[in-house]
């Protein structure tokens, strides 16, 4: 099967590009950042340190891992390496799922690395069960990442979507929420704009549900949060990895 | 461009799967609760410097999606008890917390004065009405119409006479827009003549006339329709009140509205 020695590959580029030392400095100025908050924080440090860093690191670790896939894919387009790939015995699929697995086992040791501060400021399980929703948002982005660097083979394109993408999925239940409150109930174009909004959340995962700060402060996701999370994250990737197959069939190499 | 190929060389199983996938989606999507701004959930606001470091660089867009986000807060629509869960003190710092983000924006006071001071309950309705009031000195000709309004409430809801007085006082003494109608600056007479004192709302009206501030034929008009009204009820108390004094004090006058 040629899914596995491409997923291997891919992992093997991430341990030998910058991606290690980047962890590691997002891991260092976590820790510097920790060091201020204590400083000029009166109560609740340890809230406040643990808040204010894994909004931090959850937002670095989304960076780094789109980052990577879409640079990734970039590079390897650019050294024909897709071309040469399927020029054996390989179907598309086989390449595109072993990509895949690659960058979600990079997601997850991403995930993994940079939750591991975090232990110093709230329990180990709130933050087990942190990092294990932050391991399914980070499956959903390197599946979004993928699928948009091969639709649209530019790296500026392809991060623009991919930002707009993370932007709206974490703020589509408030663009809900808003679209909901219109005064005015008669009226056609704000129903309009209530469906559209309704139709736009259908569509994207709920990542304001997912890797919550508060977990860390309040007692910890419950079961329903993970299991939500989980159950959102394999639907998701497998209707992005869907989208990508189906567009990767369709493009004449 | 890149060149495509047809969508019947996609794998069935690719297509079935993109299809299954999507709807697996859309049925996931239906099932989960739709989001909700519930009364609960409006905890006080962060301090004006917090909220600045917030915004970026950009208070008056955070201030504009602060606003059209606080007013989904316990809305129900159609309800006949509408923010009743709401704490009024906390919405009403956010609402000065947006203010300090863009003090220009007329939608904090608008909302304030004609959407959560209506609700029926008198106790809250003062707290956003007092809010209009501390916060109309910040700009006076620019917030009058919210501070205007307040004293309509505060006279025709709360039926709260001194505290429609105290609206209409300020904007008599602080509001010098030229935009702004006459009976803005010319609320304190009726609301005088509301509380039965006749006389200093007479000599208020009559003042306003002489002055030649009125510039407005139909609102000198008006106004000097509304003095011979008073007149006339002053001539009639003073009557009634020589023929049968018990009886002006068991009738007090009818109340005018400006």
């Amino acid at each position: 099967m040629s899914i596995l020695p491409i997923a291997r590959i891919t992992l093997l580029e991430a341990a030998r590009s910058r991606l290690v030392w980047l962890v590691g400095l997002a891991l260092v100025a976590s820790l510097a950042v920790a060091g201020f908050l204590q400083q000029v924080a009166l109560i609740e440090v340890r809230e406040i340190q643990g808040a204010i860093i894994a909004a931090l690191l959850r937002a670095c670790a989304a960076f780094f891992v789109v980052l990577f896939v879409v640079m990734s894919m970039v590079r390897e387009a650019n050294d024909k390496f897709l071309e040469l790939a399927l020029s054996q015995p390989m179907p598309r699929a086989g390449y595109l799922l072993g990509k895949y697995l690659g960058f979600a086992a990079v997601a997850a040791a991403v995930a993994v690395a940079l939750s591991l501060p975090l232990a110093l400021f709230a329990p180990v399980a709130h933050v087990a069960g942190w990092a294990l929703s932050l391991v399914c948002e980070l499956l959903i982005m390197a599946a979004v990442s993928l699928f948009c660097v091969l639709t649209l083979s530019h790296v500026l394109a392809a991060l623009t979507a991919v930002a707009g993408f993370y932007v709206l999925a974490r703020s589509v239940a408030a663009l809900q929420i808003i679209a909901a409150t219109s005064p005015d109930t008669v009226a056609l174009a704000p129903r309009i704009a209530d469906w559209i909004a309704q139709g736009i959340a259908l569509l994207m995962p709920r990542l304001d549900r997912m890797t919550q700060s508060a977990w860390l402060a309040d007692g910890g996701p419950g079961v329903a949060d993970l299991a939500g999370a989980l159950g959102q994250a394999g639907i998701y990737v497998a209707l992005i990895l869907a989208a990508a197959l189906f567009d990767l069939y369709r493009q004449e190499l | 461009m890149a060149r495509t190929r047809p969508v019947a060389d996609v794998p069935r199983w690719v297509r079935a799967g993109a299809i299954a996938c999507l709807a697996a989606q859309f049925a996931w999507g239906t099932m989960q609760p739709p989001p909700r701004a519930e009364a609960e959930d409006l905890s006080p606001p962060p301090s004006p410097g917090v909220a600045r470091l917030l915004a970026v660089g950009e208070p008056v867009a955070a201030a504009k999606v602060l606003m059209l986000h606080l007013q989904a807060f316990d809305y129900r629509k159609g309800t006949n008890v509408p923010y009743r869960n709401l704490d009024y003190d906390a919405l009403a710092a956010w609402l000065e917390l947006i203010l300090d983000l863009d003090p220009a924006g007329q939608y904090p006071l608008m909302t304030a004065a004609r959407t959560y001071a209506e609700v029926p309950d008198p106790v809250r309705s003062r707290k956003m009405l007092e809010l209009v009031y501390r916060e109309y000195f910040a700009d006076p000709n620019r917030r009058w119409p919210w501070l205007a309004h307040a004293a309509v409430v505060a006279k025709h809801r709360l039926k709260d006479m001194p505290l429609a007085l105290r609206y209409a006082t300020a904007l008599e003494r602080h509001t010098t827009a030229p935009d702004a109608p006459v009976w803005v600056r010319q609320m304190v007479p009726f609301i005088l003549a509301d509380m039965g004192e006749l006389e200093q709302a007479r000599i208020l009206i009559g003042g306003l006339i002489a002055s030649g501030q009125v510039r407005d034929a139909r609102d000198a008009k008006m106004l000097e329709r509304r003095l011979q009204m008073i007149e006339e009820r002053l001539a009639a108390e003073a009557t009634g009140a020589a023929a049968d004094p018990a009886s002006s004090a068991r009738h007090p006058p009818a109340t005018e509205r400006p």
